[in-house]
């Protein structure tokens, strides 16, 4: 009997390694993405031990991981999860974590340390990484006593996922993560602060915003990422169906109502539409809904919807009256209150339909429009295609930053929420490929296609060895103009046009100076499709406009990862344009 | 307008990191910042003094609020309260006059002297600000040697503090009262 009960307790124990994977499985955990080190290594031989639950994938470098993890969450709505050594291992993952906190995106990265005993000598591949991390991250642990893991990790994806989401940075000690230890995988969470299960909307203030909506003449709704985060998407577009409000979203909010719809205005703000952003300035009522009054879209705040009563509702208390001031603020889960809004509310008592004539003469008059005439293969040209033949396929759309982004975003008909992936509050390069990859991973059913600059894509070039050993079919729609196109159109609006450091090519050629006279196809640089090809890639460049479609359709029909490298101007600019600060007077429409 | 927050903090490693780095980055600047442990000894009380709008204050609350350790946070600057400051102010005070004019000015401000040597006296005083401040201007003619002080202190009066009282104000705000006081019991 007493040899019987020592066994069973000896056999209760496993490293905190053990506890962190099997926790990561408890929580529903299907895919990690995890780069190895010295201090991490504890996790990875754990990882070995539950490879038949929880798919490693191994990036080519921890910022790819991270984005990975991210494209998995926001395509998905489930945690995203990455891993990563100490010291510059942790430290890759910096940029993804701070882009997380900003797209409030559940991200949950797991880091190595060194062990406790040298915490805070400067051991080789020691960074205090929760220090770093701490103005980033939604929440962040520093784990000194294993028989805390189990609970840290509830806690941990309790508040990833829960009220706002946001990253959760848990940093692992070598020595913790050989503990040998009995978990408790039901230990009570310890978080007498966090509380966001209390944030719902008062039926009064729902009621006030019902009599707004029936006294309105000129009403718009501005929708934002927190509508799809929230999973209000239906409850939206049932709102605006019901009053007839037209809706307008955010960069972060595509997707949440469909871009096919008769009401819809498409993206507001600085790349926006002409008429959503008319709209919003004439508004007499604006329901901003899980949105922040981001400077991209207000421009010059204190002139932002000027003319409108203004009703704000958002899960986070701190986004009220952060940026703007208005007229009735709400914190609450949005689904929550859209579903409160839909049970009573009534059509306006006026007429909408002047105000919907109005903006359908403004649709009529400045569309999202290119110059369809030019010869050659315009960016906008390709995405417009890409989107016409992919609409009647399950299709993610993942993007860098800069021009092509903004492009996608206005040329690329999205219909449905956790389809569009940016990087969009901290607009970070780099982002599209292993977005992607991740997007894939969570989505295998889905086409995953990274519309990306040739730029952006170099940051994290080396994501085409993961896509290709993990067995990830994504596709790279390249859109390449050899310049960092967006600084190049910053220039030529407010800086003459002088060229700084903004041509990708060699420094000799005229380009890099402005001089030249445009860009031959055998001076292009670098050769995208030789690398995308040495990586086990299918890949093919194409430059006339009449072999797009064709090119378009063998690449998203392609069986493994393909990239399609497009030739395009890097003269264009995107428009319409509001500057930096500016109001709706200082539009420029071409 | 000057303001001052009380904050029950979860008594962990890294939270006065946190909250301070938070008012850094955001570009919060706070006149005076206290924290010790409280009568539960899993967490700790912040005070802080600082000077903005009442819009910088309520961005300054809920963004401490925001902080996952950061358990409540009230204004109490319009409320009844008591408030102190401690401190020990090292004055060049040989025997004579001089030392005579610091024992008799620390009396007035009911200080005490807790250490005399040859050069000079180290006095003891807590009160509010204004009468901490009066002492060193007093002192100032003599020769402060160093100076140190704790920071503002803060309690409200009377029963403690309710979150209704804050709440009311701004109507935004869910009434999570019950819940933060579960917490803290």
């Amino acid at each position: 009997m007493a040899t019987a009960s020592r066994l069973r307790t000896s056999e209760a124990f496993i490293t905190g390694a053990d506890v962190v994977i099997e926790s990561l499985i408890r929580h529903g955990v299907d895919v990690i993405f995890a780069y190895p080190g010295g201090a991490s290594m504890p996790l990875h031989q754990a990882l070995t031990r539950y490879e038949d639950k929880l798919r490693t994938i191994l990036p080519r470098h921890e910022q790819g991981g991270a984005f990975a993890a991210q494209g998995y969450a926001r395509s998905t709505g489930r945690p995203g999860v990455c891993m990563a050594t100490s010291g510059p291992g942790a430290l890759n993952l910096v940029t993804a974590i701070a882009d997380a906190r900003m797209d409030s995106v559940p991200l949950i990265a797991i880091t190595g340390q060194v062990g406790t005993s040298v915490i805070g000598t400067d051991a080789f591949q020691e960074t205090p990484i929760v220090e770093v991390c701490r103005g980033i991250t939604k929440h962040h642990y520093l784990v000194t006593d294993a028989s805390d893991i189990a609970r840290v990790m509830r806690e941990a994806f309790h508040i990833a996922t829960t009220g706002r989401p946001g990253p959760v940075l848990v940093d692992l000690p070598k020595n913790i993560q050989v503990t040998q230890i009995v978990p408790d995988y039901d230990v009570p969470m310890n978080l007498p602060g966090y509380h966001p299960e209390a944030r719902k909307a008062h039926p009064e203030q729902i009621a006030q915003i019902a009599a707004a909506i029936q006294r309105a003449k000129r009403p718009v709704i501005y929708a934002g990422g927190g509508v799809i985060t929230g999973d209000a998407a239906a409850q939206l577009r049932e709102l605006s169906q019901r009053t007839g409000i037209p809706v307008t979203m955010t960069l972060m909010g595509l997707g949440a109502f469909p871009a096919d719809h008769s009401l819809c205005l498409d993206m507001l703000g600085m790349h926006g539409s002409v008429y959503a952003n008319y709209a919003v300035d004439q508004a007499d009522l604006l329901l901003a809904i899980g949105v922040r009054f981001d400077d991209r879209v207000t421009g010059k705040v204190a002139e932002f919807a000027q003319h409108g009563f203004i009703v704000h509702i958002d899960i986070d208390p701190s986004e009220i009256n952060k940026n703007k001031v208005v007229h009735l603020p709400i914190v609450a889960d949005v689904k929550d209150a859209l579903t409160q809004l839909n049970q009573i509310v009534e059509a306006p008592t006026a007429s909408l339909a002047d105000w919907h004539a109005q903006i359908e003469e403004w649709k009529k008059e400045d569309p999202f429009a290119f110059d369809e005439s030019y010869p050659g293969i315009l960016a906008q040209e390709a995405i417009a295609e890409l989107s016409r033949i992919t609409a009647d396929r399950d299709t993610i759309i993942t993007v860098g930053v800069g021009q092509h982004q903004m492009w996608a975003a206005q040329f690329y008909k999205f219909c449905r929420p956790r389809t569009w992936l940016s990087s969009s509050g901290l607009g970070t390069m780099g982002f599209g490929l292993p977005a992607a990859m991740g997007a894939k991973v969570a989505r295998p059913e889905a086409l995953v296609v990274d519309i990306d600059g040739d730029g952006s894509i170099l940051m994290n070039i080396q994501e085409f060895a993961t896509c290709n050993c993990e067995n990830i079919p994504v596709k790279v729609l390249l859109l390449n103009n050899q310049h960092l196109g967006m600084v190049v159109q910053w220039e030529d609006r407010f800086f003459k046009g002088n060229r700084a450091h903004t041509y990708l090519g060699p420094i000799d050629n005229p380009e890099a100076s402005g001089q030249g006279n445009g860009i031959s196809p055998q001076n292009r640089y670098p050769n995208f499709v030789g690398i995308a090809e040495g990586f086990g890639w299918q890949a093919e460049t194409v430059a006339k406009k009449s072999d797009l479609e064709a090119a378009l359709y063998r690449l998203i029909d392609s069986p493994g990862p393909a990239l399609l490298d497009v030739q395009v101007p890097y003269q264009s600019h995107v428009l319409p344009m509001i500057p930096s600060g500016g109001t709706v007077k200082d539009l420029i429409k071409r | 307008m000057r303001h001052v927050l009380s904050a029950t903090v979860q008594n962990v490693p890294g939270v006065l990191a946190h909250v301070s780095g938070m008012l850094a980055s955001r570009g919060y600047n706070i006149d005076s910042l206290a924290v010790g442990e409280t009568e539960d000894r899993g967490f700790s009380r912040m005070t802080f003094v600082l000077r903005g709008d009442d819009r910088v204050l309520d961005q300054v609350r809920r963004q401490l609020e925001k902080i996952v350790t950061v358990v409540r946070v009230d204004d109490i600057s319009s409320r009844n309260y008591v408030e102190r400051d401690l401190m020990l102010i090292k004055v060049a005070a040989i025997a004579g006059a001089a030392r005579t004019e610091v024992k008799e000015l620390a009396e007035v401000f009911r200080g005490r002297i807790v250490d005399v040597a040859a050069d000079g006296v180290v006095v003891e005083i807590s009160g509010t600000e204004k009468k901490i401040e009066g002492f060193i201007e007093l002192m100032r003619p003599l020769g402060i040697v160093e100076l140190v002080r704790t920071g503002r202190i803060a309690m409200v009066r009377g029963s403690p503090p309710t979150r209704e009282v804050t709440e009311a104000a701004d109507g935004a705000r869910p009434a999570d009262s019950a819940s933060a006081r579960e917490s803290l019991a």
